[in-house]
């Protein structure tokens, strides 16, 4: 009895095991391909060739970095917090996976006579999760920034601290527009909810608010203060090497896919309006990989912003434009 | 399996509650209330709230813990790790701390308003409409006198924050007209 019970309760949730397995190997390679296309498009902004010696056009280049940052010294400072030094990598690499569990990827799909989900969790307040859960990532740039116990790494995340809790108003109330559409947090519904026309013609504001706000959370160029090179050796990760450097470096991959997927989620119609030649999660996994590029094509163009520039963005100009962008909208609604 | 689980959160919520007390790094106790926080909204979540549990992160975690450790890091660690809280009144926060459980004690087992059974007619898995419709229109005063208060302390934050700013900007104008 007790067995059957069981084994009822593993097939219920096979497809999640699944899903959650596949999700996880996904992510972690896919580091590789986007490391290889990042090269080649600094390489091709700058007028060089990049990566060309290791495969053909440099296509193995992240496999051989792989081994190199695999096989390098794990250094540890000697005046480090030790146990939160090597916490710090794993504590930034969580967030990002568990996000995955509320983003849906598709229209329910008839498998073997089962309905399965493109999704790991359908919940109605999706959009909340993923905006609370991405905000926990900068746990890991405090812990590894404090526990480094080195100038650089300290004031890397000291700036990396107010930057996101600058950045992370704007940035939610810029969904609230979207959310007012759909009249659901659910991220399902507010697919659903552009089958007619996406919401970026009519949320233009909370489109430009949400993008810069998000490229302020990732941290990435012009904002990319909390590692300015130029003024901080690397910022909060000076004093890692090796794996836990590549375990950070994961994670900020991570963050950037996280941000293009939400783009075309909240903005871009998710999978909506496929054309026929596509199904409508290849179209949609098309829409996130033109925003990775977008976000690539970025951090080789733009100059990094002053400090106090970063600060003036965020609370003079992304914060009253996103409640202007409330104000607005509501008005037409009603 | 939500038993299972159950245990899980609630012991390791327990144990971290412990461990914020009992670590002498101010920073490893910020840590530790943020893993007990983080489990308690994963209670939330088995207890069919998942709307709970996200503001708990939201807030606590990812505002409240955030700005927390970014004023411990500003400390000197080691200095504060070596000197006592609270050296002398032990005992006196030994008898609040007993005055507060008994409350506790008192406000779980003979007060009806803070019954743990669960009112019928509750639904078990609240939508954010219905909570959202409650808190503005049946618990709208409570809700606007409570953001009246929030907006008070920033006020006064901004006010305590300001004055001094003024007196150092003074000092420079001082500093300044010398040199000249």
């Amino acid at each position: 009895m007790g067995m059957s019970y069981g084994m009822e309760n593993f097939i219920a949730i096979l497809p999640l095991l699944v899903k959650m397995a596949v999700v996880v190997f996904v992510l972690l390679l896919l580091p590789l391909p986007l490391t290889w296309i990042e090269r080649k498009i600094a390489a091709h902004i700058q007028q060089r060739p990049g990566p060309m010696r290791v495969g053909w056009h440099g296509l193995l280049q992240p496999l051989a970095d792989a081994i190199k940052l695999l096989t390098k010294e794990d250094h540890i400072p000697t005046d480090a917090d030790r146990l939160l030094f090597r916490m710090a990598p794993v504590v930034a690499l969580v967030p990002p996976f568990v996000v995955f569990v509320a983003i849906p990827f598709g229209e329910p799909v008839r498998l073997f006579g089962v309905d399965i989900t493109l999704s790991m969790s359908n919940m109605n307040v999706g959009l909340l999760f993923i905006l609370a859960v991405s905000g926990i990532g900068v746990f890991g740039v405090i812990l590894a920034g404090w526990a480094s116990n080195s100038k650089y790494a300290v004031l890397g995340s000291l700036r990396s601290i107010a930057q996101m809790i600058s950045y992370e108003i704007p940035m939610g109330f810029s969904v609230i527009g979207v959310v007012m559409l759909a009249n659901s947090m659910n991220l399902s519904d507010i697919v659903a909810a552009q089958s007619g026309v996406w919401n970026i013609v009519y949320q233009p504001i909370g489109f430009f608010v949400f993008f810069v706000a998000g490229l302020a959370e990732a941290q990435r160029i012009p904002f990319d203060l909390p590692e300015a090179e130029g003024d901080l050796g690397a910022g909060y990760h000076t004093e890692y090497s090796g794996i836990r450097f590549s375990l950070f470096a994961l994670s900020e991959y991570l963050v950037v896919v996280i941000l293009a997927i939400l783009n075309v989620l909240l903005f871009f119609g998710g999978w909506q309006h496929s054309p026929f030649f596509l199904t409508p999660s290849l179209w949609f996994l098309l829409k996130i990989g033109f925003f990775i590029w977008v976000f690539m094509w970025f951090r080789f163009t733009f100059p990094r912003y002053r400090y106090d520039q970063l600060m003036t963005i965020g609370w003079k100009v992304l914060l009253p434009l996103s409640l202007l962008n409330i104000l607005v909208s509501g008005i037409f609604m009603f | 399996m939500e038993r299972e689980f159950f245990l899980l959160f609630s012991t390791v919520a327990t144990g971290s509650g412990f461990l914020v007390v009992l670590a002498k790094n101010p920073i490893h106790s910020a840590l530790a209330l943020v893993t007990c926080f983080v489990q308690i909204a994963a209670l939330f979540i088995l207890l069919g709230s998942p709307f709970l549990a996200v503001i708990q992160i939201f807030v606590y975690v990812g505002a409240i813990m955030v700005l927390f450790l970014f004023v411990i890091m500003m400390l000197d660690v080691r200095k504060e790790a070596r000197s006592r809280f609270l050296t002398k009144g032990a005992p006196l926060g030994f008898l609040v701390i007993l005055v507060l459980a008994a409350e506790m004690f008192f406000l779980l087992t003979r007060n009806a308003v803070f019954s743990t059974n669960i009112v019928d007619g509750v639904p078990t898995t609240p939508s954010i409409k219905e909570l959202g419709l409650t808190l503005f229109s049946e618990y709208l005063l409570p809700f606007e006198v409570a953001s009246v208060i929030l907006l008070v302390a920033l006020i006064g934050a901004v006010v305590l924050a300001k004055t001094e700013e003024d007196d150092t900007a003074t000092k420079d104008e001082l500093a300044g007209g010398v040199v000249k």
